[in-house]
């Protein structure tokens, strides 16, 4: 109960759709979303395959709780191989199609194979047709968009697609949803399009019904509804500066990479950030902050339409970027702003909506550009390299130049596009690539977090903050402050977090609404309408299972303990600024007891005995 | 007292709990394409708009009924379908000039607000309060109350 019961097989070689019953035995030790869909994905592919071959499979893949009323039960995730990590990725967005999907009547979609032409997926509830997709291949989402629309003559058709950088072969390519969502990291934009596959199409109207215990579910979610409008951060904080509520306040405890991560406080951060989102431009009296917007049942409403400034460099002659559409949140802030120099808002703006429109990631693209604009500094990328452009720390030139030249795919552009490692590696300097297995880092520096250092360090996707959002802990005190600076305690922290979290991304819930609930006030919405009794022990030892099986998916991919570390930038060369003047991250004193708690050897493997007690085979 | 609906556009989020809980309280399941509130979005606006049926005192949709399927709630006013008794004949979707009552292909009949018999489960479910369930007399109240701080008695009486 709870979950649709049926998945969606779609064979893309052979053009052929069949619907399979759901593994209900798997969907009970591994939930939904991200871990059932991981459950499916290490079944059935080789982890070790090349990431853009059809041997590679997609899956789009609702929680339980996706489609539901309890709040933010709208998430959905994409797993894949990863192109950009060759680690397992999962990567979750809101908006409303993962709700459309459930009101459909599907759980997950899996994509195999590679499509002789550029196709689409069209699904209306249980009719589902590949249909050709030639008149909107070389267009941006956007365009996609708008012409399914007006193909299907349907304005409540939820749409998924790629851009135009994911067709160019951009490794950080992203697949987005309802214009402005998406799922972002690792690269499964890349796979889509390696897929010929540009968009997925989907009106539901069955709803979604079949929770457990209807009266007891609606009691949870009301409480925990509750919780999350009573607790400043999800109640005030998130609705009224999104994530950027955080722009200030990281950068004042001395963890705001700056310039590549070689500073660790942004002295422009304040003209970046929520509050200044807020402020009117002299220019039109208008803020750069539209509205608020929720995702499809969230209470929370974290999510930010903005505008260009009309006059701005960037759009004056574009007027097709006047209107509103997703603003700006805190990653995508800060690898476009600080990690670049750049403290100009309008600029990060537009170049925030053209990731939108053309589907990829801003916080890798952000943190590639300051690793291209190191490189130039440093005379290792030069004139010639760039087509004549000089590429500047500061400079908002810069950026606008650096995000339509991936757009176009050429030149230089198409080097931005390989992501930050292979770019420093093709210009002969990899110790300038700030990644993590390969992925870029977001908005914290653990130099000033100490904890989060190990948290990248050992995410399964690479480095990330949304697989163990220690910041919560060191910075925000949630559940209970400890201190950033000290890495004592820090190896559980982590693991604790990381087990959660992936609890929490498999229900179809909402992360941030950790920052007010518990998995003590998840259990009971989870216990509400899916079989089975689910308790917050238990979805923390399927969030424990679940880690593990991802570990076990990147062993098999040919990772090893080795690639469970940090650039030497941050091992080596300490902070020059704020809190943490004069600390490097101590990833080595945390390292080998987390190995420990996690029941794992010395070189990162789990044993059998932890193996056998989370019943993984 | 009678009461009645008030929206408030400017304090939508888009999140859509009222379609939610409308769908589940008349449906059983969470399904916005059967809920009778409907939210809009204006992307390039950057706007949500809540809409549903605003009861009307003399109804087209009640006047257009050839069976007399829909009748008036005493208590909440509300303007209710009898579906044992709708046909399906799709007049009184053509009469409304809000489009606020639509045909259920599953069902064969029409469905439209009938303020929840008096406990609008729209209004509960909203989180920001942009829908409220208020004194029909005065749903002005609260705007009255803003344009008049707006004056000068008012600006010199808050200081």
């Amino acid at each position: 109960m709870s979950w649709a019961g049926k998945i969606l097989r779609v064979n893309l070689t052979e053009g052929r759709c069949v619907a399979e019953t759901l593994n209900r035995q798997w969907a009970q030790a591994y939930l939904g979303q991200r871990g059932l869909a991981t459950k499916y994905l290490i079944e059935e592919i080789d982890p070790g395959i090349d990431p853009l071959s059809p041997e590679n499979k997609m899956i789009m893949t609702t929680g339980p709780l996706t489609g539901t009323m309890a709040s933010t039960g709208g998430r959905y995730s994409v797993v894949t191989k990863s192109p950009l990590t060759h680690c397992v990725a999962c990567s979750n967005s809101g908006g409303f199609i993962g709700a459309e999907m459930r009101n459909a009547g599907w759980d997950m979609i899996i994509f195999e194979g590679r499509s002789p032409q550029p196709v689409y997926l069209y699904i209306i509830n249980d009719r589902v047709e590949l249909l050709p997709a030639e008149a909107i291949w070389g267009t941006s989402v956007w365009q996609t968009d708008e012409w399914l629309h007006n193909e299907h003559q349907d304005p409540m058709l939820r749409i998924a697609a790629i851009g135009r950088t994911a067709e160019a072969g951009c490794l950080y390519a992203a697949v987005i949803n309802d214009l402005h969502r998406a799922a972002g990291r690792s690269g499964v934009g890349a796979v889509m399009a390696s897929k010929n596959l540009k968009a997925v199409a989907v009106r539901g109207t069955e709803g979604v019904g079949n929770v457990k215990d209807p009266a007891k579910f609606m009691r949870a979610v009301n409480a925990a509804k509750k919780v999350l409008a009573d607790n400043a951060v999800t109640g005030q904080g998130l609705p009224t500066y999104g994530t950027q509520v955080l722009m200030n306040i990281i950068n004042e405890i001395g963890a705001l990479p700056t310039r590549n991560m070689r500073e660790v406080q942004f002295e422009g951060a304040q003209h970046v950030s929520g509050e200044a989102m807020h402020e009117k431009r002299a220019t039109d009296g208008k803020p750069n902050l539209t509205t608020n917007a929720g995702c499809f049942g969230c209470t929370i409403a974290c999510g930010r339409i903005s505008t260009v400034d009309k006059g701005h460099f960037s759009v004056e002659n574009k007027p097709e970027y006047w209107g509103s559409s997703g603003g700006l949140e805190y990653e995508a802030a800060w690898a476009l702003g600080p990690d670049t120099g750049i403290d100009d808002l309008d600029a990060l703006t537009y170049a925030n909506f053209v990731c939108n429109e053309d589907g990829f990631d801003p916080i890798s693209f952000g943190s590639t550009l300051a690793a291209a604009i190191e490189l130039f500094k440093i005379g290792a990328v030069t004139l010639e390299h760039t087509g004549g452009q000089a590429l500047k720390f500061g400079s908002a030139e810069t950026l606008v130049w650096a995000v339509e030249a991936l757009v176009k795919g050429e030149g230089f552009g198409k080097d931005l596009g390989l992501g930050s490692k292979r770019l420093c590696e093709k210009y002969g300097r990899p110790e300038l690539s700030m990644t993590v297995k390969g992925q870029e880092f977001p908005a914290y520096d653990p130099r000033g977090i100490q904890g989060m250092g190990l948290a990248y360090a050992t995410s399964n996707r690479g480095a990330c903050h949304l697989r163990g959002y220690t910041v919560a802990s060191e910075v925000l005190g949630i559940p209970e402050k400890t201190d950033p600076l000290v890495t004592e305690g820090k190896a559980g922290l982590v693991k604790a977090f990381q087990d959660a979290t992936a609890a929490v991304d498999s229900s179809g819930l909402c992360l941030f609404t950790t920052f007010a609930w518990s998995l003590e006030d998840i259990a009971p919405q989870v216990d509400g309408a899916c079989e089975g009794e689910w308790t917050a022990e238990r979805l923390q030892e399927v969030g424990e299972r679940i880690w593990n099986m991802e570990r076990e998916f990147n062993i098999r991919a040919g990772l090893t303990a080795a690639d469970d570390t940090l650039p030497k930038r941050l091992l080596e060369e300490a902070a020059d600024s704020g809190p943490a003047k004069g600390r490097v991250n101590d990833l080595h004193d945390m390292l080998p007891e987390y190995y420990a708690l996690r029941g794992w050897t010395a070189d990162g493997v789990p044993t059998d005995a932890t193996r056998r007690r989370l019943g993984l085979s | 007292m009678l009461r009645s609906l008030l929206i408030d556009a400017d304090k939508c989020t888009g999140c859509v709990q009222c379609e939610l809980a409308c769908s589940f309280e008349n449906e059983g399941l969470f399904n916005p394409s059967k809920s009778r509130i409907r939210v809009f979005t204006f992307h390039q606006e950057g706007r949500f708009v809540p809409y549903t049926c605003t009861q009307c005192t003399d109804a087209w949709c009640m006047q257009a009924c050839p069976v007399d399927a829909i009748s008036i709630n005493a208590d909440s006013g509300a303007k209710v379908v009898h579906a044992t008794m709708c046909v399906g004949c799709k007049v009184c979707t053509i009469a409304c000039p809000f489009g606020t009552i639509n045909y259920n292909s599953a069902t064969g009949k029409v469905i439209k607000c009938d303020l929840c018999g008096g406990d609008p489960a729209c209004a509960k479910a909203c989180p920001t309060a942009a829908i409220r369930y208020v004194d029909a007399d005065q749903t002005g109240f609260e705007k009255m109350r803003v344009w008049a701080g707006r004056t000068d008695a008012g600006r010199s009486a808050t200081g």
